[in-house]
């Protein structure tokens, strides 16, 4: 593996074994007073990001740390991007300043692909940390780790993702990391907000909410971009939640067995209620704990060697 | 007792060091020394030594020794595994591996003598890079060494303080340790050189 840049095109194999070193990173790390590593002693991991984010970067910064590369964060408002650089002229300049991977968030779909392009002559691997509403992957791997977790396998489990899909980078990695790790995906949304061409996608489609619960092993809240949305795509908050928030009425529909996920930030209230959001269902944080394993895996996978550059 | 009449109906290229009773016999023998060294049996258990073993073929000999000692001293010693896949310093020549399993007793390893132990010693790295993890996972009292075959060729300054058998090697010849618990069969062969190896 050379670059992280889509779930799409991810086989099983490599998906599976990302999983599995991330579980073996946190049982290896459980209860360890020094979190260190030195697998990745010497490495520069840099990430660039053109759009805010605190528990992507952070996780991204502590799993470099943890292995012991040397990480160095640049983000887009206090760098040379202000002075007008394009994002061509930036990557090549973190390439030719020693950066063995870049890792890229960037409003633009497509950006992080781009990237890799113009890095291969220096060897530079790239990690797509979200790219406009194209794909995120380590937030789908990290969601599997956190499902695998829970239900054991995600083998013919059956996973509700419930919200803003067209918008949705998380989303759209998750449809096709669950498809290939076997699980069976229901969206559940406004017809305004599905992507054109979800037809082609390997999901099943609903608007029904309550209807959907009682048979899903899982389900993944997602967030309403608002930032991303230029025109009315439901009424109200207010009708939205009603409709397609995960209220405890709703929770009490799902199976005992049944997880509670969220990408985050969560608009609690809306999107999900408090009750739900901090219940022993949810596994919002175990998200966020896993994220730092998952990371650690994907650089190790992407870095540890370099006869892996092939 | 062998697997087969030694010399007999071995695939070309290679030679059986030691068979299954040879193997057997060795484990005996080395948990007699291990008994001796670290007085075990005189001393209260938890100044017993800790048997680490190196995946893959070290974790089941760990736990072959720590059985034996067991049965002749009347306490066994707590036993593990260490994986030093995320230690070692030839990580970028080679494809990332898949990690293992490290499981350390529940008491931990400060203050403990700990055995190491793993199939073949060859060039001494594998070795380094668990005195490494070791170093992450506590303060050990001392540490110890202890392997099935000693085959030469270090490229460190280590020895082991237990070894089963001293064998003789070429640099291109191979060493295979199977075990019952990972291979099916318990035996030692010599293999004739392939190319490098190493």
């Amino acid at each position: 593996m050379k670059h992280l840049l889509a779930t799409d095109g991810l086989d099983a194999e490599t998906a599976t074994a990302v999983l599995d070193t991330a579980d073996e990173l946190k049982h290896t790390l459980l209860g360890r007073e020094v979190k260190k590593l030195p697998t990745l002693r010497g490495r520069t991991v840099i990430t660039l990001f053109y759009e805010n984010s605190t528990r992507t970067r952070v996780s991204f910064e502590i799993a470099g740390k943890w292995m012991s590369a040397d990480v160095v964060n640049v983000s887009a408002s206090s760098s040379s991007v202000n002075k007008g650089e394009s994002l061509r002229d930036t990557a090549l300049t973190l390439a030719a300043a020693g950066a063995d991977c870049v890792i890229v968030r960037h409003p633009a779909s497509g950006a992080a692909h781009r990237l890799s392009g113009w890095l291969a002559e220096a060897g530079t691997s790239v990690v797509n940390a979200g790219d406009g509403t194209h794909e995120h992957p380590t937030q789908a791997l990290l969601d599997a780790a956190t499902l695998r977790e829970r239900l054991g396998s995600l083998k013919d489990r059956r996973i509700a993702i419930v919200g803003d899909v067209v918008h949705s980078r998380v989303a759209r990695s998750n449809i096709h990391l669950l498809h290939t790790l076997g699980a069976e995906v229901v969206l559940v949304a406004p017809p305004t907000l599905l992507p054109v061409g979800v037809e082609k996608l390997p999901v099943t489609v609903s608007h029904d909410l309550d209807a959907e619960l009682p048979a899903v092993d899982a389900v993944m809240m997602l967030r309403v971009q608002a930032e991303r949305m230029y025109g009315g795509f439901f009424p109200s908050a207010r009708e939205y939640s009603i409709s397609y928030g995960l209220s405890e009425r709703r929770q009490a529909l799902l199976p005992d067995h049944a997880v509670v996920l969220h990408p985050g930030p969560m608009l609690r209230g809306m999107e999900i209620a408090h009750a739900v959001a901090d219940s022993p269902a949810s596994a919002v944080t175990e998200q966020v704990r896993n994220g730092v394993h998952v990371r650690m895996a994907v650089l190790y996978h992407l870095l540890a060697s370099e006869g892996a550059a092939a | 007792m062998s697997s087969r009449p030694r010399g007999a109906a071995e695939p070309a290229g290679q030679r059986e060091l030691l068979s299954a009773g040879d193997v057997a016999r060795t484990i005996a023998r080395m948990a007699h020394q291990v008994i001796e060294k670290t007085a075990l049996g005189a001393g209260p258990p938890e100044q017993h030594p800790v048997l680490l073993g190196i995946p893959t073929r070290g974790t089941p000999l760990a736990a072959r020794l720590a059985a034996r000692i067991g049965e002749f001293a009347g306490t066994e010693p707590p036993h593990g595994a260490l994986d030093i896949t995320l230690y070692r310093d030839d990580l970028r020549r080679r494809p990332p591996r898949a990690l293992e399993e490290t499981q350390l007793p529940p008491d931990g390893i400060d203050d403990r003598v700990v055995i190491l132990v793993d199939d073949v010693l060859f060039s001494g790295r594998t070795v380094r890079a668990a005195l490494d993890a070791l170093r992450d996972h506590g303060r050990p009292r001392a540490v110890q060494l202890a392997v099935l075959v000693d085959r030469g060729h270090r490229e460190l300054p280590i020895r082991a303080d237990y070894v089963g058998k001293n064998v003789p090697t070429a640099r291109a010849e191979g060493v295979s340790v199977l075990l019952s618990e990972t291979d099916g069969l318990d035996s030692v062969l010599l293999r004739a050189p392939e190319g490098d190896t190493r």
